[in-house]
């Protein structure tokens, strides 16, 4: 968290709050308002677009402190978000676990195997690792589909709808209050995480690995630690994925799945909170927006509906390059610039233009 | 035995193509470090372009050819010049997710323009079978593993006697001393990103000529990875001995022990090879360790 130019904390809880002046809280006040609101006028088709993306926040924040805030490069985003996923459905399904706890050993499970797929980062780096995380994603996704006694193969998975407070979770309007509540608890843990001595650790790592173990992090035990708290979100995510349509497939979790997460992070801004939330909603609203469009245009072009998977495909794409080329760090940059130009607004400094005038 | 043999063959012949896929990548990693998760596409687009020369307008082979080799190049610079360029010097995870989204565009491409069903048409491999001794074998997969060797074999050449080949092994080896040199970096990567493009649409073409046309071709892309982990990720005999490896690893493992398990072999081998020897069998036993 950086220090704001001209502001000066006078208390301890203000210098230490994540949100101290008036216009952050407003605007935190406005966000809440509106996701208040929201279930109330929205659509159900809007309904389980915003499930989703509360989903995938949860699961792009995970991999966000792993890939954006500690540097390690992940393509098994997916086989994680399965672990879960399998975990707490069949959990709760063969042994009659709660939902909740079974959620909660999903997390925990999810955990202990990323943490498992993270020894490698100790000899491998960079390329490498990536490599290693890719066949991690095809041998996990081999055994989802042929593991056939223990994960049905390639079969769905039913489940029972949660049940909370004894509200039945089976529509999008129920659903919705623990999935943002979820998403919302995940974002201030993984904000205040990072703002920690540990989170410190991951960004040393990150940076400079070797500088970090001069300055007495045991960066062996940081990323294995990276990979363990990452997996616990992606996890979340995975059961969160199974609660939501209370069905398990396969095809939700490929190697795909762990390149969606990848360019949610790349599209929202790399190692940031917020940029997690928006690259989230961006790369999941995406697809809707355009299937939209094709559905808009259908009547004068007939031809559109069969492109529409491979115009999804190629914006999907096109997209990743644009963020890469034009902005690496991604619409959370983009939103600061914004914030920085109406800060002194209608007084901004131009460069060249006092030389000019 | 004959059952064997003919496992061979066909493990060979798509091991080669295997190794054809891997060459462009270490050619592009070499010269400019870029992991490039679009080389399966690229091969794609060699099947879809000699489709489109040969089925669909109409071009003799040899015409067909040269046409689809054009246009991959001209494509393949055309993505080195817009998109590889403005990154160079970016994090590693930027180079994987700037060709990832590139595969993305390129299948999103051909799959607006071909469709998703698969094609196939008259091959200019010849059709027929070759019987030796007790086992029959396809001339096309046996013809093709020929050809690809020969145009691995010109990769290695050119690496060894040509001027711009050298210059690739000198920025590949140390690229401030390679500037300092007056070797034009531009243009070497340039050359990479052409060579890579060759490779891969020959090896496009000779997979329409065996299996025929179809979008799932793009999946070779990521059978890459096993292969030149294997073999060295800097070295083009270790792309043919790692994609031959991988090729008749895949048919036996898929005959004789079956359940899926040749989709997954690959990787195993990888796990394995990254714990042991990450550096592959030729590569050179420089690794950035922590």
């Amino acid at each position: 968290m950086s220090l704001d130019c001209g502001v000066f904390h006078t208390r301890y809880e203000a210098d230490m709050g994540l949100r101290p002046r008036p216009l952050q809280r407003l605007r935190l006040g406005i966000l809440a308002l509106f996701v208040l609101v929201f279930p109330f006028v929205a659509s159900p088709y809007w309904l389980d677009l915003a499930n989703q993306v509360a989903i995938a926040t949860v699961g792009a924040i995970g991999l966000n402190i792993l890939v954006g805030y500690t540097g390690q490069i992940s393509l098994g985003q997916g086989a994680f978000m399965a672990i879960g996923a399998y975990t707490a459905g069949l959990l709760t399904l063969n042994f009659g676990v709660p939902w909740g706890a079974s959620v909660f050993a999903a997390c925990l499970v999810t955990a202990a195997a990323g943490t498992f797929f993270g020894l490698p980062s100790l000899r491998l780096k960079g390329l490498y690792l990536a490599i290693a995380t890719l066949a991690a994603q095809e041998i996990v996704e081999w055994g989802m589909t042929n593991w056939t006694a223990v994960t049905g193969g390639t079969e769905a998975i039913v489940l029972p709808a949660p049940v909370l407070f004894g509200v039945r979770m089976n529509t999008n309007f129920n659903f919705y209050w623990l999935a943002v509540l979820t998403a919302a608890g995940t974002a201030l843990f993984a904000a205040n995480l990072m703002r920690s001595r540990i989170g410190r650790a991951f960004e040393a790592v990150r940076d400079q690995d070797i500088a970090a173990s001069v300055i007495g992090v045991d960066v062996f035990r940081t990323k294995l630690l990276a990979f363990a708290t990452s997996s616990f979100f992606v996890g979340l995510a995975g059961a969160m994925i199974a609660f939501h349509r209370n069905i398990i497939t396969w095809e939700r979790f490929t190697l795909s799945t762990s390149i969606v997460f990848l360019a949610m992070i790349i599209v929202g801004g790399l190692g940031s909170i917020r940029g997690s939330f928006l690259g989230a909603a961006l790369i999941t609203l995406l697809p809707a927006m355009i299937t939209n469009v094709g559905r808009a245009i259908q009547d004068t072009a007939p031809q559109a509906a069969s492109l529409l998977p491979y115009a999804q495909q190629a914006v999907f794409g096109i997209v990743i390059i644009l963020f890469l080329i034009f902005e690496p760090r991604g619409l959370s940059k983009l939103w600061e610039n914004a914030k920085d130009y109406f800060h002194v607004w209608p007084f901004a400094y131009r460069r060249g233009e006092s030389r000019a005038g | 035995m004959d059952i064997f043999l003919q496992l061979t063959v066909s493990g060979l012949s798509t091991g080669m193509i295997y190794a054809l896929a891997a060459a462009g990548f270490v050619v592009i990693y070499k010269a400019s470090d870029v992991i490039n998760f679009a080389q399966g596409d690229l091969l794609l687009l060699g099947t879809y372009l000699i489709f489109f020369g040969v089925a669909q307008v109409g071009l003799p082979w040899s015409l067909g050819v040269a046409v689809t080799l054009l246009l991959a190049v001209a494509v393949s610079l055309a993505v080195e010049r817009l998109v590889l360029r403005p990154l160079v010097g970016e994090p590693i995870i930027s180079m994987i997710m700037v060709t990832i989204g590139l595969s993305s565009v390129l299948r999103g491409v051909t799959g607006a323009i071909w469709g998703p069903n698969p094609r196939s048409f008259d091959s200019f491999l010849p059709a027929g079978d070759i019987v030796l001794g007790p086992a029959t074998l396809s001339t096309a997969r046996l013809l093709s593993i020929p050809i690809a060797l020969a145009v691995l074999a010109g990769l290695g050449l050119f690496f060894r006697h040509t001027r711009d080949g050298i210059a690739m092994r000198a920025i590949a080896d140390d690229q401030q001393a390679a500037l300092s040199m007056g070797i034009s970096i531009p243009r070497v990567f340039g050359v990479a990103w052409a060579l890579a493009a060759v490779s891969a649409a020959i090896g496009g073409i000779m997979l329409a000529g065996i299996v025929g046309v179809s979008p799932n071709v793009a999946s070779i892309g990521l059978r890459v990875f096993p292969v030149v982990i294997l073999g060295g990720l800097d070295s083009i005999a270790g792309a043919v001995l790692g994609g031959a490896i991988i090729g008749l690893l895949e048919v036996y493992v898929g005959f004789y022990v079956g359940h899926g398990l040749n989709l997954v072999v690959p990787y195993v081998v990888l796990v394995l090879m990254l714990m042991v020897r990450p550096y592959g069998l030729f590569g050179k036993e420089i690794i950035e360790r922590v």
